[in-house]
């Protein structure tokens, strides 16, 4: 029994093999013989869950879009069909909008990663490029899909956020209402969106999700050392030319993910099952009341992933410099892998100070979000995030100098196992 | 502005974690309700009131009668028969019989719909609304009420809750100052605003049909009920979650043994 079936697998190998013949090479390329150094450590998860993120989003999506209803008259109604008459249509609704905060937490964790064991320096420049471009679309994405339930803080989160074009001289004006397709958020912006968050941004999302991981896989995989396993001794268990330091991506690093996925999503599962609102974090009080145009809610803010952002807009006193601020606080991350001039990679050999500014760089991110999240209102936490904006900016524009200053560590030829 | 600014570092750090709740909590000081929607009793006399008291104005617009049934363990005679007073069938929505433009015109403002509203402001809110209507001449229809000022409804449960008289205290001043350097004045902590004054508490003049304890159970059960119709599937949702969290932790001790097994023999 087990022969014939043995054989029945073979043939349809054979079968597949003679009329496509790349498709093995390409398994074995990414998966069974793609050599990934064996001293990754909990850190090098966060890739790996961006994509299983990406997966619920893109799944739970479409069961969303066979229920809602993309027009400012119906959509909040559609959306408490959805949470009341379709069956598990709840749990559907809260997976894709905890997945939302998810997708940025994981994001930002995988980012501070590449920070800490710097992963774009030469020669990952082009992945650093391609996912900092990954972010960027999953910022528009993440908007627009919050504009659709056509709540309180979707209307009027749309008409601040967009209304940023405004300050933009001369064509301001114009390119707003060319976004909008009306003068305030509309049935016209909804339904674009819609068209927008559904299909158009998620192709390019995984488009440049495959050039993110095919970049990485043509260069080979950073790890918390910073040592080069390609440039170390050859031979392995496997192959006798690969690195010494590198273990089969499959099976070995898809059954610890495994392991790491099952842990995320029972966080996952907490939230979605137990707090879907997250306190107002993930799924704002105010976005259960439906737009208003003539209502504006005491205090618009946008939701916890854009608040470090929308804290540097408004503790900027000009809309135009504020606007400028907030977007080149996005642009300057494009320009890390040329702002480092350390020699090694890894912090772990980098000295306090680096580490200093680093850890100093990541609180002042929370904080401003924590500040862009508050009512704004408090002149004491606006001279803060003047502070902590102008520290954003300095860390980056400084970082030739004290990556170039500070004390660094001998690099081991090898990589060390620390778990 | 020196100190206070390290005042904020300390308060960053130490509240980082705290900084949710503080979030929730908008417009005034709320009581707290005690919901459990896991009495179903306490659900079902909810919507008895509420269908008695509130529903002529206020509809339930994504809410069905069939759902209530369902979830609270009623029958549809029972429904049909107790909580139904507009004729809508069975698998229909609550939906009042007062028209928009009436509405408008007697309350200066239609009664919004309340099927979500305990997701935006909490059943603590609706709670503490409840137990916050005071007689106020200036108001048109008479009433005022403490933790939304100048709301436009007027107190229906008064005959229950009896009569309550507002004690008025004078504004403070707080420290800070207006753009033209003029002291801005403030209520102090644990009263509310109300025009030129703060209203410290309200005391009872006359007693209604309910003593206190009576009273609380009725407020708390109203809230319950709204807050059970913000999201009908949230106690079933907590059910299923801890079915799926027992099948994830099984998994992830089955995928652990799995990654050691296969991660022995690398060093």
């Amino acid at each position: 029994m087990a022969n014939i079936l043995m054989r029945t697998a073979n043939n349809a190998m054979d079968w597949v093999n003679e009329r496509a013949p790349g498709m093995v090479p390409f398994y074995r390329k990414h998966m069974s013989e793609y050599y990934a150094p064996k001293n990754f450590n909990i850190w090098y998860i966060f890739g790996v869950l961006s994509t299983v993120v990406l997966a619920n989003q893109i799944l739970t999506g479409i069961f969303l879009t066979m229920h809602f209803k993309p027009s400012a008259a119906e959509a909040f109604a559609s959306v408490e069909y959805i949470m009341r008459d379709v069956p598990g249509g709840d749990i559907i609704r809260y997976m894709h909008s905890t997945g939302a905060s998810l997708f940025f937490i994981v994001i930002y964790l995988h980012m501070f990663r590449a920070l800490m064991y710097g992963s774009y320096q030469k020669p990952r420049e082009l992945v650093w490029i391609l996912g900092m471009l990954i972010y960027l679309v999953l910022m528009a994405e993440a908007f627009m899909g919050y504009v659709l339930p056509w709540g309180q803080m979707s209307f009027w989160g749309a008409k601040v956020i967009i209304s940023l074009f405004g300050a933009i001289p001369y064509i301001g004006n114009a390119l707003t209402e060319w976004i909008m397709g009306d003068y305030l958020p509309g049935d016209a912006t909804l339904n674009r969106f819609f068209a927008l968050h559904v299909i158009a941004m998620p192709l390019v999302l995984l488009l440049l999700v495959v050039l993110h991981i095919g970049a990485l896989h043509e260069v080979g995989s950073n790890n918390p050392d910073g040592v080069d396993i390609k440039k170390g001794p050859k031979g392995n268990r496997w192959d006798p030319n690969k690195p010494a330091d590198g273990v089969p991506f499959h099976p070995y690093y898809t059954i610890k993910d495994m392991f790491y996925i099952s842990c995320f999503l029972m966080i996952a599962a907490f939230i979605v099952f137990f707090a879907p609102a997250f306190g107002g974090w993930f799924l704002e009080h105010d976005n259960f009341s439906e737009a208003n145009r003539l209502v504006t809610p005491a205090h618009i803010k946008p939701v916890w992933y854009y608040t470090p952002y929308y804290a540097m807009l408004r503790v900027v006193p000009h809309k135009l410099s504020g606007v400028i601020v907030m977007f080149g606080a996005i642009a300057v991350l494009f320009l890390i892998p040329w702002l480092d001039r350390a020699k090694v990679k890894s912090y772990r050999y980098r000295g306090k100070l680096s580490w200093a500014l680093l850890l100093s760089f990541a609180v002042s991110f929370i904080w401003l979000g924590k500040i862009g999240a508050g009512t704004g209102t408090d002149p004491v936490e606006t001279i803060i995030g003047r502070v902590l904006t102008a520290f954003y900016f300095l860390f980056f524009f400084t970082m030739p100098i004290w990556t170039k200053i500070d004390k660094t560590k001998p690099v081991p030829e090898r990589v060390t196992m620390h778990e | 502005m020196k100190t206070s600014v390290l005042k904020r570092v300390v308060l960053f750090f130490a509240g980082l974690t705290l900084s949710a709740s503080a979030l929730a909590a908008s417009g005034g000081d709320t009581l707290q309700s005690g919901v459990d929607l896991e009495d179903t009793a306490s659900l079902q006399r909810g919507a008895q009131l509420y269908m008695n008291y509130c529903a002529g104005c206020h509809s339930l617009k994504y809410m069905r009668y069939s759902r209530i049934a369902e979830d609270l363990g009623l029958s549809e005679e029972q429904v049909m028969s107790n909580l139904n007073f507009t004729g809508a069938k069975f698998g229909e929505h609550v939906i009042n019989a007062m028209p928009a433009v009436g509405a408008e015109k007697w309350f200066g403002k239609a009664p919004p719909d309340l099927s979500v509203t305990a997701r935006v402001r909490g059943s603590d809110w609706i709670f503490t609304y409840l137990k916050s209507f005071y007689p106020d001449e200036a108001r048109p229809l008479g009433w005022n009420n403490r933790l939304f000022p100048n709301a436009a409804m007027p107190n229906p449960l008064w005959e229950m809750q009896g009569s309550l008289r507002p004690v008025f205290t004078k504004k403070e001043p707080t420290g800070k100052q207006n753009d033209k350097g003029k002291p801005i004045l403030g209520c102090p902590k644990g009263t509310s605003e109300s025009e030129d004054s703060c209203i410290k508490e309200l005391v009872m003049v006359q007693a209604g049909t309910q003593s206190a304890a009576e009273f609380d159970r009725t407020a708390r059960d109203i809230s319950a009920f709204l807050e059970y119709v913000g999201e009908p599937g949230a106690m079933k949702r907590q059910q299923t979650g801890i079915w799926v969290l027992l099948f994830l932790a099984f998994f992830t001790l089955m995928a652990w043994l799995l990654k050691n097994e296969y991660w022995r023999d690398v060093h």
